[in-house]
């Protein structure tokens, strides 16, 4: 504990002197758990380069250790509390499954900070972070409504949580409003990362006839069952995928945690951080759209780019009514949008899905 | 709901691409355990094989040397196991752990240059007008090569246990090897030599993911294969034509359940995901309950370790 309290003495000391001299002796430590290997090309890999962002941004004055694959469950526990342990200041953990394990072992750390990705339970010292996928959901689905011939969209959805259901309809929605024939198939995969099975998920969607698959899974596995299939269009997730580029993957959502990354590391050393609440789209750059590559016509990127522009600076907001419950009850009337309390716990399918949200 | 989107020859013919991985890798395992050693390092070598062969066919361009050298590397990364087991005499169950978590590692330190890279095409065979039959056409021969080595090895594997005079020495060293000891046979060379056997049909099972099933490589991609591959083996009570009923049952429901899924059918998928591993725990049950039957299936010093002094 004593290591502990100099370290919160230098670190504080830090904050007073504000002259940015390098106090080289008494680093702060900012610790990473991630879901997946850096290596998945998606989400975790994301994450990684935000990690890697810290380490330059800050040189000499911060360390970072990581770990990787870590499952979601009494494992996190373990992994989070060695990492308070080692004198960790800040810890990020990277996925929806470690909302329990953070909490748990941020009540036994008070002095550690701690942020939780995707997640909504907030502690004095655990702040959440997340970013509006469901805004490039949007943009997603306009583009693959217009480029769908079949009207089936393969959807390979992870687990059933508000932030996959989320995307699920506003992908839908937006779909729906470009092409009133659309359907939507959706596979659970159970898992955020299993290539070969993301693989099979891809085939049988393809199989029934998708020509556009979506994933919210994390592997580029998809990806490379559509180019086989030929014809089918993907987009990346997470991260940019461009090596499959321009065909299947016809454009991307990106998360850019980099900023936001370098901005609490930053609170930690200036002795500002508190517990907050973030949840950044579009408009602040934490989600991004990769670049929409020739495959698609240049009236549907135009109205693509048109509606990200929409929504990024806020004269457009993607659950924009009217809309209607799967179950045909009313849930937002003409003009309303969702607000974000409905929006974080969301957990029914907008009217016209097909299929049960599996319970 | 709409069944009539499931194709059931498609299902039938990506079902056994599904079950190729796991069919390999189970095979090898068989003819480990067959020979009184338990490899639970399957996983490790799969996940090695993926990489090697992945490596090898992009460095090559040639997918057929990379599956070559994906049986060299898994076989390489068993000889440690066998070396450690028969000639250390180390406790298998954690050698085995270890060797997992071993080639995990180090397929991922291998592939840190190949993420994001597209191997060369594996074709499917050409059988010509055969391939055209209806339904036999599409399930039968439509498939690459591997599909039907796999196929093969279930034939040979179960032929040369049961017919041949190796086969014959194998068992024998499985059942007692005090006893194939007493008669001259070389224990642990028999072993060591099953084991790398072993090794390389799981490199093989790996690199099946890496460079048709998936295309592509990933860190830790085989995703927990290795590890059903070990139950099928005991589902199927070391026997190889069980071995490859097992190991298409589990592809098969993996593929079904995502294809009834897609087609928007109500069951619970929770139940379909787990079937596999609940018939798994249901033989062990069966066999466990009836000691004369799991005496006649399972190889009587499976697991033990052997040194000619005892």
């Amino acid at each position: 504990m004593k290591r502990r309290t100099l370290l919160a003495a230098s670190v504080a000391a830090l904050g007073l002197a504000s002259a940015g001299a390098a106090f080289a002796a008494d680093k702060t430590k900012v610790g990473f758990v991630f879901v997946g290997p850096i290596g998945d090309g998606g989400w975790t890999y994301e994450h990684n380069e935000g990690r890697l962002a810290v380490e330059e941004h800050f040189g000499d004055a911060v360390e970072t250790i990581y770990q990787e694959s870590v499952p979601e469950g009494a494992d996190a526990e373990r992994v989070l509390t060695q990492m308070a342990l080692s004198g960790a200041d800040l810890i990020f953990t990277t996925s929806f499954g470690y909302m329990d394990p953070t909490l748990n072992v941020a009540a036994k750390f008070p002095d550690v900070k701690f942020e939780h990705a995707t997640g909504y339970k907030r502690a004095d010292n655990v702040s959440t972070y997340s970013a509006r996928f469901y805004e490039g959901r949007a943009v997603q689905g306009t583009i693959a409504g217009h480029m769908t011939k079949s009207n089936v969209v393969g959807y390979i959805a992870s687990f059933p949580i508000p932030e996959v259901i989320r995307g699920i309809n506003s992908a839908y929605i937006h779909a729906k409003k470009v092409n009133p024939d659309v359907e939507f198939k959706v596979i659970w995969a159970y898992t955020w990362f299993d290539p070969a099975k993301e693989a099979d998920a891809a085939n049988a969607l393809i199989e029934q006839g998708a020509d556009v698959i979506l994933q919210h899974t994390d592997s580029t596995a998809p990806q490379a069952a559509a180019e086989k299939a030929g014809n089918v269009i993907t987009f990346g997730q997470a991260s940019d995928m461009g090596e499959y580029a321009p065909m299947p993957r016809v454009s991307s959502i990106i998360d850019n945690w980099a900023p936001y990354y370098i901005a609490r590391t930053q609170a930690v050393i200036d002795g500002s951080w508190t517990s907050v609440d973030t949840w950044d789209g579009i408009g602040a750059g934490m989600v991004g759209i990769g670049e929409i590559s020739s495959a698609v016509p240049e009236d549907v990127k135009a109205e693509a780019l048109a509606l990200k522009d929409a929504i990024a600076n806020g004269s457009y907001h993607p659950f924009t009514g009217p809309l209607k419950k799967q179950d045909g009850s009313d849930w937002l009337a003409e003009g309303e949008t969702a607000d974000d309390g409905t929006l974080a716990g969301m957990n029914f399918y907008v009217e016209g899905i097909t299929g049960d949200i599996p319970q | 709901m709409d069944l009539s989107a499931i194709n059931p020859l498609v299902l039938i013919a990506s079902l056994m691409v599904a079950s190729t991985p796991i069919l390999l890798a189970a095979l090898g395992e068989l003819v480990v355990e067959k020979a009184g050693v338990l490899n639970l390092g399957v996983e490790g070598m799969m996940i090695t094989g993926a990489i090697c062969g992945f490596a090898i066919a992009v460095e090559t361009d040639n997918p057929a040397l990379g599956f070559v050298a994906a049986m060299a590397g898994g076989a390489i990364l068993s000889l440690i196991f066998g070396v450690m087991t028969q000639v250390l005499l180390s406790n298998q169950v954690a050698s085995g752990l270890a060797l997992t978590l071993f080639g995990l590692g180090l397929s991922a330190l291998m592939g840190q240059g190949y993420v994001g890279i597209k191997p060369p095409a594996t074709h499917d065979l050409n059988f010509g007008p055969l391939a055209d039959i209806p339904v036999l056409g599409p399930v039968l021969f439509s498939h690459d090569a591997v599909v039907y080595i796999s196929l093969a090895l279930v034939v040979a594997v179960w032929a040369v246990l049961k017919f041949t005079r190796l086969g014959l020495i194998l068992r024998a060293v499985g059942e007692n090897h005090d006893a194939a000891h007493a008669l001259g046979y070389k224990v642990v060379r028999i072993r060591i030599l099953a084991i790398m056997f072993g090794g390389a049909c799981a490199g093989l099972g790996g690199a099946y993911i890496s460079l048709i099933r998936v295309p592509q490589w990933t860190e830790g991609m085989t995703a927990g294969a290795g590890w059903i591959a070990l139950a099928i083996v005991v589902f199927a009570s070391w026997k190889p034509v069980r071995v490859l009923i097992g190991a298409y049952l589990f592809g098969g429901i993996t593929v079904l359940q995502l294809n009834l899924q897609a087609a928007g059918v109500a069951i619970p998928v929770e139940y379909l995901s787990m079937s596999p591993y609940l018939i798994t725990i249901l033989v062990l049950v069966i066999m466990s309950a009836d000691r004369s039957r799991a005496a006649l299936n399972a190889p009587a010093s499976l697991g033990r370790v052997f040194h000619a002094s005892s």
